[in-house]
């Protein structure tokens, strides 16, 4: 029996449940939310049926926007967003994987033109499920594991 | 925007047969003026003499004018120019630009910021295109088709991007493979996905006479140096796999040894005598083949 909330429940903003846990501080740093001053509550490695542990973050008085949430579906395929008014939840979204992807990860090829020319990094998302990039230019992949965010 | 070659995957297999029928042509008839009125840009940051001299060769016998460098050091390269300033100038003096980075995508990004069409002859261990069609040429040639041919490449697997193109060649014609390396030179895993994915027939092993009698082709590759960071790992594996003539008794009537050369000492001095070593006619196809690569993206032919 579930006596006490792991994470407190928000009135107004916006909740991300199912985030894989090694990916909740790249979430956070991709959204940029050590910038913002809202209300942030989230919690690591907490119990999860569907994913053995998970991450989650609230944030309040904020609507993230779709076109964020895309970048973090890169980290979090699986991740569920919520949107919360009087802690309600007025609208339910799930984030996809795009088939491509400009900027925000850095290719793993050291070197690659993106890494060595002011070139914005491209890539064609091969695997969807693992995340997995095939760079534009280079041509060669990064994995899941070897991203590394520019901003 | 013009049409450039920069992967093998930019050209269809209507567009790879259309340049073997143009090589056939150019080999039946050299010397063809078919670009006296155009300059060719033939920007080489990595130093390469053959390929270098096979593209300006194939361009002097088509009538055309070569400008570029062969090496940056007198250049603004040197000076700090970004890529993207070097390649947007010489698109205003030439009709094409030729060129071998030593970065990769290098030749991407060129054919993005160029306006005239980008040959890549080369960027880092990611493609060289036309390096794989005249291996397609040499195969043709020496087979009488290029669907259902047995390849058995040897060597660096993992590093060699004339093996990684060639793969993806072959996919348009039923290629089967077999592959010969150490572990650490082994094929990287995202070639094998890309093998399964248009089933394409292949095996692993690290003994060089296990199929050798049933290769059509062999294709032998240098261990390159320059790819090692770690020089005791490449003392370790640079004489693994020597070809020599007293292997080939038993290989197929049919069967070639190809090479993109330069070699070191992986095919033994004792095989070029043999009638199936080709890799000197192989390099001779090169000029054909970048004539032929040249005029159709030029639109000449």
């Amino acid at each position: 029996m579930k006596t006490v909330l792991e994470v407190s429940a928000i009135e107004n903003g916006t909740v991300i449940d199912h985030i894989p846990s090694g990916s909740l501080f790249k979430i956070m740093n991709i959204l940029q939310l050590e910038n913002i001053t809202n209300r942030i509550t989230f919690g690591n490695n907490l119990e999860s049926k569907r994913m053995g542990t998970k991450a989650i973050i609230k944030i309040s008085d904020m609507e993230v926007p779709q076109e964020a949430l895309n970048k973090i579906a890169i980290f979090a395929p699986m991740a569920r967003v919520n949107y919360i008014k009087n802690f309600e939840v007025v609208r339910k979204l799930s984030v996809s994987v795009p088939d491509t992807l400009e900027g925000s990860i850095r290719c793993a090829n050291p070197i690659c033109v993106t890494n060595k020319e002011p070139v914005t990094p491209k890539f064609e998302i091969v695997d969807k499920e693992k995340v997995t990039l095939r760079c534009h230019y280079c041509e060669k992949i990064t994995t899941q594991e070897q991203f590394e965010i520019i901003k | 925007m013009s049409k450039s070659l920069v992967s093998i995957n930019d050209f269809t297999k209507e567009e790879i047969l259309k340049i073997m029928d143009l090589a056939a042509e150019f080999e039946a008839d050299p010397n063809q003026k078919l670009l006296c009125d155009k300059v060719i840009a033939t920007l080489f940051f990595e130093p390469s003499t053959r390929t270098r001299l096979s593209f300006e060769s194939a361009i002097n016998r088509l009538g055309g004018r070569v400008i570029g460098f062969a090496d940056t050091s007198n250049t603004s390269v040197s000076k700090g120019e970004t890529l993207h300033d070097t390649i947007r100038m010489v698109s205003n003096y030439t009709d094409m630009i030729v060129m071998r980075h030593y970065i990769e995508g290098a030749a991407r990004y060129a054919s993005e910021c160029a306006t005239v069409p980008v040959v890549n002859a080369g960027d880092g261990s990611n493609q060289h295109p036309s390096q794989t069609l005249l291996d397609l040429y040499s195969i043709k040639k020496t087979q009488g088709r290029l669907d259902n041919i047995h390849i058995m490449v040897v060597g660096d697997l993992k590093y060699g991007r004339t093996v990684h193109s060639l793969i993806q060649a072959m996919a348009h014609f039923n290629g089967r493979f077999t592959f010969v390396a150490p572990p650490e030179l082994e094929l990287p895993e995202e070639y094998k996905i890309f093998l399964r994915e248009h089933r394409m027939e292949f095996r692993e092993t690290t003994d060089m006479n296990a199929y050798i009698r049933e290769a059509d082709i062999i294709y032998m590759t240098r261990v390159q140096r320059e790819r090692f960071s770690d020089l005791m790992e490449y003392e370790r594996v640079k004489n693994a796999y020597i070809l020599r003539d007293s292997m080939l008794e038993g290989t197929k009537e049919n069967m070639r040894i190809l090479h993109p050369l330069p070699r070191v000492n992986e095919i033994h001095t004792s095989v070029d005598a043999n009638p199936k070593a080709y890799y000197f006619d192989q390099a001779r196809n090169g000029v054909f083949t970048r004539m032929a690569i040249i005029s159709y993206l030029l639109g000449v032919k």
